[in-house]
Parts: structure tokens; C-alpha cells; sequence
């Protein structure tokens, strides 16, 4: 008992205790002193600060740390200071990403932005026709690719074993990685098949887009429906239940909640994509919301165009660039925060 | 001591012999055994020389043993022994584990359950399965895991009849006075005990002949284990119950036979060494090896 209560310096403890703003107070210091070298070098530059600025923390805090507490803790404190650096360079592009769309989007924002078309400006108009573009064509790829994914998902976690199995694996590998701009070629050449040279539908972008959203499905549904317990088919096959029955009324149900982020997920990865929709859905000016009958324009391919081919006033051009490229971020962060709301609320809990 | 079995010829060949012997006996006491008036006579299992493999690995070498009705058979034995493997087989659970295969034939009531027109799913509809680990269905409410049975399998149920399934279900596996004001929450929230009970009552809520029972009580403490091996003891009256246990004072509790299963060295199959009356594989066994298990001396 009184071993245990001794204060810093007892039997326990092997010496004193840094206080808890050690850390930051190192850190400023740090950056203080390697801003002041910098300065007197006449070479400061933020970067550098940073670099050097961790760099000395670590060190300072190991030498403060080791006279006080101890070489164990001391390199506890050297580590934990290297990771939270290393944390922070990599929020840095995220950071500075975010800060730059929304300081360049936001003047090129406005009601008429969002909901009049280009149709007939000379210069200026709205995005309106991108963005309904951008939601038909990924929403009729999310309606193709889905039910697919998730079949082929339950013949993998299900139905599938040895050989096709392992094939069938690998080549939902595969095609992750296929450039998305050979998906829009592929889709195109099929389309050309049927339709004749130089067709431009906005289905055919969604066709694109769903030969790359497809393996995202699969991969993300496997990995759910791998994770509902196996105790749970069991129990639904002790109670004479057919596979078929199994797998809708108990797996599919445990695993809603990461299919549906999956879903999201996968939405919020091909939303964007640009290089298929260029070569498949085309560029217009006025608003097509019929997938199936003329060009389609939207977001991705719209912000590229405002900025390749900018009309006579530049900057104006430029700032509708930004907006739909914050569009669609804004786009993407709404189907991540409906992914983890959905998540939340109908999650079970798998043991 | 391991040994002396090993080199004992015909071992199987005298197991068989005890096996229908006790068959025998039975038949014999059945009458005086009778269930009370309101039982309901439930299926016999029969077990002819089964030998069941994972792949190439032969887990249970040869088995002949019949599972009376309306009486339960405890399958004790130290792990890995084959007792689980075997128990599976009884409902063409086994099967379901990749390569998994079955040799031999079981008969429910002198009906091959692996006959060639057989399908395993109305197999398991007749011979109900509850699991070591409570597993109710996490999407669904207490209400909802209970009339799963009905739901899953095919009938549409009037919501009355239903109504009136799940009570009687909830009731025969001694939950109703705990549950039957939350009904719509779901049944993970129970505690452990009570959610063995409710996996229960959603077996029995289909009706079946024969209740397997995979050491139902292994992951309760002592008060939930006696609800169960009460639970057990009045659902025999129904139902044929096969149950397996590590616990030995469980299998002399609450069994009427007693099925006592050894795996001489690992690698080799796990055998049935006997079967028997409990109170005499617990008092008088015919073979050494028994006598060395329930006495503690092993396993």
C-alpha cells in the first residue's frame, strides 16, 4: 500500500513524471528555436520549420524524458511524438485540399449555378445540367453494378469453392485495377458495336463507371458477408432452412448495414471519375436527364472543360471549375456521412 | 492403459454387441418407462456402422448405437473425441463442413435420412439442433427468433397462430414469464442463459422429433445450467433429446442413457466405446476404459 501510494521516485513509479503538456511545450519550443536558426541562416521556409521543428522535438523530448523518467519512457515519448508527426503530414494534403476548394469554389457557387444549364451562354451560365448528369449516370451505374456485386459477392462467400473460387478472385482483383479510362474505351467500342461510330449516351457512361464500381461491390460485400457468423447459417440450417432462404432472411439482414456503406462507399469512389465519362457520355450545354437518348454532361467532365476550353472571361470559367469540383466533394461527403448514419442505425451486433 | 485397447481385438465388434444389447434392455422396459398421458411419442434414431471423414481424416470410427424416443442420450467422451462430429451427422449438419462425409446409415423412425430422394433440409426440420454458443438471430426481436422457424421454412402462419406457437414455444423452454412483456426486443439482449433458452424455444417452435443438443450448457453459469437440464428433463415427454456434455455430473443428471465416446491417440478416429443405461456406465461399466473416464482417472 504505501509502495504504491509513494510519490514519484518510489519503488513503483522508477522516477518522476513528465507533465502533461511536455509534448506541446517541446514541440513549440522546437519549432521556436529551429524558426530562430532558420531566420539567422536567412533560408526559413515553413516546410523546413516543420521538418526540423519534429525532427529537434524528438530528440528534446527523448533527452527531458530520459533524465526524468527513464529510458523506456522516454522512448515511448520519442515514438509517440514520430507517429503524431506522421499523423499530421498526412492530414496536411487532405487539410490543404479541402481549404483550397473551398476557397476557390465558393465565389463560383451561386442559385444559378445549381440550377440553370449553359445552354446558349456565350459566357457563364449554371452547372445545373452537370449535376443532374453526374446523378443519373452514377445512379443508373449504382443500380447495375449493385445487384451484381452483391450476387456475385454471396456465390463467393457462399456458393463458390475451390478452384472457380480462387479464379474468380483473382480476376475481381484484376479488375480493380483497370485504368477507369479503358473501362469508358471498353464501353464505348461496345456501344460503337450496336449503335454506330461516334455514339455519345449517358448510359453508356454508366455502363463505364459500373465495370469499375462492380469489383468495389464485390470486394467490400465479400468482406461483409465473410463476418456474419457462421453460427447464424447454422442455426437458421438447424431449423430446416433452404440455403436460398438462409441467405436472404439471415445474412443479408446481418450484413445490411456494411453492404449499404460498401455501396456508399463505392458510389463515393467512381462519382468523380472523368477520363470514361469524356469518351462515352460526351459534353453538352443543356440538361439531359434521359440516360438513354443524347449526351450528358456532369461534374467531373465539366469542371475539366470550364478549364481546358475557358470562355472570355477566364477567371469566371475558372471559379464554375471550382464550384463543381466542390459539388462534388460536397456530393461525396454527403453519401460518406448517409453511409455512417445508416451504418449506426441499423448495424447488428456480430459476436 | 491406452494400450491394452489398442491390442484388444474386436473391440468394435463387442461395442456393437453392448450397443444392442442395451437396445434390447430398453425394449424391453419400455412399457414400464411409458411417458405420462399427456407425452407424445417422439422418433428413434439408428446408428448402423457410421464412420464420418473430414476429406481424408477419419474423425468417428464405426458406430452402432440407437437413440430411444422420448429419452435422453448423453454422448460424453474428451474433446475432439468425435462426440460433436457425431452429433452433427444426426441431422446432416455434418455435411455442411466442406468435404465432410458421411459412411454408414441412420435411420429416424426406419427411414434412411440419407437416402438418395432425402433432402437434408426436412431432415433437419424433424431433428432440431441448439448449439455451445447461444445464437439467436441478432436482426430479429424475442418474438421474431422464436417464429423464425415458421418464417424461414415455408408455411404461411396466421398471426394468431403464431401468437399462440410462440407462447407455447417461449413457455415450453421455461421463458415466457421472463420475456412476455418485451417480446419486440431483440434477443441479443437477453442473458446468456436466457438466450440458450430462447434457441431453445425457437427449435421446439417447429415442431421436430428429435432434439440435438451440442453442450448446450457449457457457456452458462451453474443457476442457467439448471434451468436448461430442468428444461431438458420436461421436454423428453415430447421429444427425443441427444445431447452432448463435457460434464459428467450433467450427463448423470439429466440423461437416461449414456454414450461414452474415446479417441485412443490424436490422428486416429474417435470410437463409441459404450452405451448404455446412465446409471450403469456411471456404476458399472463394461469396459475399462469407461470405468477410468467417469471415475476421473482420464480425459
Amino acid at each position: 500500500m504505501a509502495a504504491i501510494s509513494t510519490p514519484p521516485g518510489g519503488a513503483l513509479s522508477g522516477g518522476g513524471l513528465l507533465p502533461n503538456w511536455a509534448p506541446y511545450a517541446v514541440f513549440l519550443a522546437s519549432t521556436a528555436l529551429v524558426s530562430a536558426v532558420l531566420a539567422a541562416a536567412g533560408s526559413f521556409s515553413i516546410g523546413l520549420m516543420l521538418l526540423f521543428g519534429v525532427l529537434v522535438s524528438c530528440v528534446g523530448i527523448y533527452v527531458w524524458s530520459r533524465t526524468v523518467e527513464g529510458s523506456r519512457r522516454a522512448v515511448d515519448r520519442t515514438m509517440t511524438m514520430a507517429i503524431a508527426a506522421a499523423f499530421a503530414l498526412a492530414m496536411i494534403p487532405l487539410a490543404s485540399l479541402l481549404f483550397e476548394v473551398i476557397k476557390r469554389g465558393v465565389p463560383g457557387l451561386s442559385w444559378e449555378f445549381l440550377t440553370e444549364d449553359a445552354r446558349g451562354v456565350i459566357n457563364g451560365g449554371g452547372a445545373a445540367h452537370a449535376l443532374v448528369g453526374t446523378l443519373v449516370i452514377t445512379g443508373v451505374a449504382t443500380v447495375i453494378s449493385v445487384p451484381i456485386g452483391i450476387m456475385a459477392a454471396i456465390y463467393l462467400t457462399e456458393y463458390g469453392d475451390g478452384k472457380l473460387r480462387r479464379a474468380l478472385t483473382f480476376f475481381v482483383d484484376v479488375m480493380t485495377g483497370i485504368p477507369s479510362i479503358v473501362a469508358g474505351l471498353f464501353a464505348y467500342a461496345l456501344f460503337e458495336l450496336f449503335l454506330g461510330p461516334g455514339i455519345r449516351l449517358g448510359v453508356m457512361g454508366s455502363a463505364a463507371l459500373a465495370l469499375l464500381m462492380i469489383p468495389i461491390v464485390i470486394r467490400s460485400a465479400e468482406e461483409v458477408l465473410k463476418i456474419v457468423p457462421n453460427h447464424l447459417r447454422e442455426a437458421a440450417y438447424a431449423l430446416g432452412t433452404p440455403k436460398w432462404k438462409t441467405i436472404t432472411k439471415i445474412v443479408l439482414p446481418t450484413a445490411f448495414a456494411g453492404l449499404v456503406t460498401g455501396v456508399m462507399l463505392a458510389v463515393a469512389r467512381i462519382i468523380g471519375e472523368t477520363a470514361p465519362l469524356l469518351v462515352t457520355t460526351g459534353v453538352i450545354d443543356s440538361i439531359n436527364s434521359n440516360p438513354f437518348q443524347g449526351r450528358m454532361q456532369n461534374l467531373a467532365v465539366y469542371a475539366y472543360s470550364e478549364y481546358r476550353s475557358p470562355g472570355i472571361d477566364k477567371a469566371a470559367s475558372y471559379d464554375r471549375a471550382w464550384a463543381a469540383a466542390l459539388l462534388l466533394i460536397a456530393i461525396v461527403m454527403i453519401l460518406n456521412v448517409v453511409a455512417r448514419m445508416v451504418y449506426r442505425r441499423y448495424k447488428t451486433e456480430i459476436r | 492403459m491406452e494400450r491394452k485397447e489398442d491390442d484388444m481385438p474386436g473391440a468394435a465388434e463387442k461395442q456393437k454387441q453392448a450397443a444392442e444389447s442395451g437396445a434390447e434392455k430398453v425394449t424391453a422396459t419400455a412399457p414400464v418407462a411409458a411417458p405420462a398421458s399427456s407425452a407424445v411419442k417422439a422418433k428413434t434414431i439408428e446408428v448402423q456402422g457410421v464412420n464420418l471423414y473430414y476429406g481424408d481424416f477419419h474423425a468417428v470410427e464405426n458406430v452402432t448405437m440407437t437413440i430411444q424416443p422420448n429419452k435422453v442420450t448423453a454422448l460424453i467422451g474428451s474433446s475432439g473425441c468425435g462426440k460433436t462430429t457425431f452429433l452433427r451427422s444426426l441431422n446432416r449438419m455434418h455435411e455442411l463442413t466442406p468435404e465432410a462425409t458421411v459412411k454408414g446409415t441412420i435411420t429416424l423412425d426406419g427411414e434412411d435420412m440419407y437416402g438418395p430422394n432425402v433432402d437434408p433440409v426436412h431432415v433437419r426440420r424433424l431433428v432440431g439442433m441448439v448449439f455451445q454458443q447461444p445464437n439467436p438471430f441478432p436482426t430479429m426481436s424475442i418474438y421474431d427468433n422464436v417464429a423464425s422457424g415458421l418464417n424461414l421454412t415455408s408455411s404461411r402462419v396466421k398471426k394468431s397462430q403464431k401468437d399462440a406457437i410462440v407462447e407455447r414455444s417461449l413457455r415450453g423452454a421455461n421463458l415466457w414469464e421472463e420475456v412476455k412483456d418485451r417480446l419486440d426486443k431483440p434477443g441479443l439482449g437477453l442473458s446468456g442463459g436466457q438466450q440458450q433458452r430462447l434457441c431453445i424455444a425457437r427449435a421446439i417452435a417447429v415442431e421436430p422429433e428429435v432434439l440435438l443438443m451440442d453442450e448446450p450448457c457449457s457457456a452458462l453459469d451453474p443457476v442457467a445450467t439448471l434451468a436448461i437440464e430442468d428444461l431438458i428433463g420436461e421436454l423428453k415427454s415430447r421429444y427425443t433429446i441427444a445431447i452432448v456434455t463435457h460434464n459428467m455430473q450433467q450427463a448423470a443428471r439429466a440423461s437416461d442413457f449414456t454414450a461414452f465416446f474415446n479417441l485412443e491417440e490424436s490422428g486416429r478416429p474417435g470410437r463409441l466405446v459404450e452405451v448404455d443405461k446412465t446409471d450403469t456406465i456411471f456404476t458399472n461399466p463394461t469396459q475399462k476404459a469407461t470405468e477410468d473416464y467417469v471415475s476421473g482417472r482420464f480425459g
